[in-house]
């Protein structure tokens, strides 16, 4: 790789080399890159009992939620809120472009949009309906309340971003549902490889707890129960493991050619070497029983980073402790690495911060990035129960020095989307 | 990645509207005028249901219709007809590798429960644990798949087996309009060849019509096609629709001994503040990268305009400033006065409406009291199709006869 990459700014197939010059991230431990990677090397969890709402009646009260910043009344000022916060930390970082002003697109990977229970009831009361209370009723009165048309639409995050940052042309709004956030970013290097632009802004965020999308996946038996321990209800890879915990975040990368960064002397972070995707046409909510979409993806993205599984030395596990994710990304991880899955390490960052959802590829492929530039592997905690079905060595309970060259970032979600990332540090 | 853009064409369509479904329908709803609206369902409002559909041709499990509701059969059943339309269903070579890049909204929600919490909350002890309670009691749990916007994707890979890629863009009309051009550009720069693109839209919804309303956008009767509507204050009908295209490289099509609809020569978008003239500003820098391929005389407008005020009178003043007179009074037509306005899938349904006249070789009769929409009479050969959204997004597009 180092050799093609050298002084034409192309990879070994032609097209501009993609890198990454800012990083920004917000998660249940905290805001930014340092307090965050501290909490996660130090194998801290962000879980904790949810208070922003009361929990009555509900079979999971526990979640990842983001409690310092200032509250917000839906998943969409939330989601943006916590964008924001990214962008402007992946940006100052980068030291690119000018205030307000930057010189690529918008990739934004988003939760659902919706107006939510809070907006609902205070509607219903406005109109005044004393018997059964129906939507033409609240349709009467929607017109007194302007506001919630934009904050309702599934536009308006990227909208206030692409504003705020002065991102160029029409911003995407996107979902790959728990995949989003590398989609962005699988977004952002196709359009870069292309050469539309030299810089991409690709971000993913999430604010999704809220009473309804809580009882939605609860409803599918997706999450965990483990209410009376939230730091250790997420445990990913371990036998006893009972389902993923709903968390919030954002993560955000400034992506750029590598010409272009060189000829303004960025500080290059790390690579995007490779992208993969593969969808799945198995089942709605489960993978294919043979693991060949997930196979394909993994495959296809080291194949797109123009190596081989034997350049894998760290694979950053979408592993959501939920017990049908986690065994098919053995079957995947351990397919594609072959004999060497034994030993090349695997942690999931979800055992500390939950699944962030929207957010989670683009968070875990910040702290991918992190990994690469401290040469240290944070841990997937809570392992104290391996599941025998599953051998790989996951960097139980404790951080650890490592080298790492070529890390590998997977996700995965409802509706057969996969994509991986293959990331790197620059040459050398 | 140097290479010229390659060359891409439309190979398939599939729409289903309240017009009907397919081409021919649509032409002869489009050829005998007089659009209208219903506003039995949700007085007085007016929208655009969906015509009957025997979904049974293009979704043949009961099983699979059941999973979805109705925003994703309509996209399903359209996504079915664009392959078949195109030659490529049921062939897993090809659909294996094909691309997809949907647009969607929010999925549906169940009526009867949210009733029930709004009646029942203002008499409850405890609110939220009422709340809470109903969600657990009452939510079908495979409701939340019906939600998520990205399973209409998802279902359009298990019934049809697409499977290249599949990535759901959202955002109300730009993500028709940027859903295409960006399947567009990565077919063009060779990273990939062949894409299923588009949308679907359920506008039959009443908590649609209520987020919509916020804004006071919504058409109240009487109904009046789209340019007559901003004297009594302007307003879009929500239309149930879907529209999907199958577009690829004119070299993997001639392999395949695939025939042309038309080329797909342009797919542009931007962004505006929407501060006074600022669409009517952006849609013209968009123009100034197409008109000098526009031919005056042989090429027409299919305008996307909703009827929401602003955005409507500022596609007008770009359309007369810019494109109609110095064009030979280049002839406009307003789908939306015939199909409402079905937000997302949009654009891609205008763009299959300009593939259906590029096909019969002419426009389809005026029909506006307010003089913008003028007869013509000669060849078609161009579309400039608009797509600009009712709060953001500005959309042009560019497509023509191949030969």
């Amino acid at each position: 790789m180092a050799s093609e990459r050298g002084g034409s700014g192309l990879d070994k197939f032609g097209r501009p080399v993609v890198v990454v010059t800012g990083l920004g991230v917000v998660t249940s431990l905290g805001a930014g890159k340092a307090d965050n990677w501290a909490k996660l090397t130090g194998g801290q969890s962000g879980i904790r009992a949810i208070t922003r709402f009361p929990t009555d009646g509900l079979k999971t009260r526990i979640a990842g939620t983001i409690d310092f910043l200032a509250p917000q009344s839906s998943t969409a000022a939330l989601a943006e809120s916590y964008a924001d916060l990214v962008a402007e930390e992946a940006i100052a970082e980068s030291g690119i472009g000018s205030p307000g002003n930057f010189p690529g697109p918008l990739f934004l990977a988003v939760p659902p949009i919706e107006i939510e229970w809070t907006q609902r009831i205070e509607v219903s009361s406005r109109s005044g309906s004393n018997d059964k209370t129906t939507y033409p009723d609240l349709m009467r009165v929607a017109p007194q309340f302007p506001d919630y048309h934009h904050r309702f639409l599934f536009g308006s995050v990227a909208d206030h971003l692409a504003e705020k940052f002065g991102t160029q042309g029409s911003p995407i709004s996107l979902s790959t549902a728990c995949a989003s956030g590398a989609s962005a970013i699988h977004l952002g290097v196709e359009a870069i490889r292309r050469g539309e632009t030299d810089a991409a802004l690709c971000i993913g965020t999430d604010g999704s707890v809220n009473p309804e999308a809580l009882v939605r996946f609860s409803l599918l038996s997706a999450l965990s129960t483990s209410n009376d321990n939230p730091q250790t209800a997420s445990r990913p890879f371990s036998k006893n493991r009972d389902g993923f915990v709903m968390a919030e975040g954002a993560g955000a990368l400034v992506l750029e050619s590598y010409n272009a960064a060189v000829a303004r002397g960025a500080r290059i972070i790390g690579v995007l070497e490779g992208c993969g995707e593969m969808t799945d046409a198995f089942h709605r909510t489960r993978s294919s029983p043979d693991g060949k979409p997930i196979i394909g993806c993994i495959a296809s993205a080291i194949k797109d980073a123009g190596l081989t599984p034997d350049d894998i030395d760290y694979v950053n596990a979408h592993g959501t402790s939920t017990p049908e994710n986690d065994k098919m990304e053995y079957l995947g991880v351990s397919t594609v690495l072959g004999e060497r899955a034994k030993i090349v390490p695997i942690s999931s960052n979800k055992s500390m911060i939950g699944h962030t959802l929207s957010a989670a590829g683009a968070v875990e492929a910040v702290f991918s990035l992190l990994t690469l530039n401290n040469q240290r592997i944070p841990p997937t905690i809570n392992h104290d129960i391996p599941d025998p079905a599953i051998l790989m060595d996951v960097v139980p309970n404790k951080a650890r020095d490592a080298r790492v060259t070529h890390a590998i970032s997977n996700s995965f979600g409802f509706g057969g989307q996969n994509v991986s990332l293959v990331l790197g540090l620059e040459p050398a | 990645m140097a290479d010229a853009p390659r060359e891409v064409w439309i190979t398939g369509i599939g729409i289903v509207s309240c017009l009907g479904e397919g081409g021919d329908s649509h032409w002869q709803k489009l050829m005998e005028g007089n659009p209208s609206g219903d506003a039995s369902l949700f007085p007085p409002f007016i929208v655009h249901p969906i015509a009957p559909i025997n979904f049974d041709t293009q979704i043949p499990k009961k099983g699979d219709q059941r999973q979805m509701d109705s925003w994703q059969r309509i996209g399903t059943y359209a996504a079915g007809l664009a392959l078949d339309s195109a030659g490529v269903k049921g062939n897993p070579d090809i659909l294996s590798r094909m691309d997809m890049i949907v647009a969607a909204g929010g999925g549906e929600r169940d009526l009867n429960v949210d009733s029930t919490i709004l009646t029942g909350t203002p008499h409850a002890a405890n609110p939220a644990a009422f709340l809470n309670e109903k969600l657990m009691g009452d939510l079908r749990p495979t409701l939340f798949l019906a939600q998520l916007s990205n399973l209409l994707a998802g279902n359009i890979s298990i019934v049809h087996g697409v499977t290249g890629s599949s990535r759901t863009f959202m955002g109300e009309e730009s993500s028709g309009v940027d859903a295409v051009r960006i399947a567009l550009s990565r077919i063009a720069a060779g990273q990939s060849d062949i894409a299923l693109v588009g949308g679907a839209h359920n506008g039959e919804r009443p908590y649609q019509l209520m987020l919509y309303e916020f804004a006071g956008n919504c058409l109240k009767e009487p109904f009046k096609p789209v340019w007559e509507r901003d004297a009594s204050g302007g307003g879009f009908a929500l239309a149930s629709l879907g529209a999907f295209l199958v577009i690829e490289a004119r070299e993997h099509a001639e392999k395949r001994a695939a025939k042309p609809l038309a080329r797909l020569a342009a797919v542009l978008s931007d962004r505006s503040n929407r501060k006074p003239g600022a669409a009517t500003a952006t849609l013209s820098r968009l123009w100034d990268k197409i008109k000098d391929k526009v031919k005056s005389g042989h090429a027409a407008v299919l305008s996307g305009a909703s009827g929401a005020k602003a955005a409507t009178a500022e596609e007008r003043a770009f359309l007369e400033a810019q494109v109609l007179e110095a064009n030979g009074d280049l002839a406009v037509r307003a789908t939306g006065s015939y199909l409402g306005h079905g937000m997302e899938p949009q654009f891609p349904m205008n763009l299959a409406l300009a593939v259906v006249a590029l096909g019969q070789g002419r426009l389809f009769p005026p029909s506006d009291a307010s003089g913008l929409e003028k007869p013509m009479s000669a060849p078609l050969d161009q579309v400039v199709v608009t797509g600009v959204g009712h709060w953001r997004g500005e959309g042009l597009a560019l497509v023509e006869r191949v030969g």
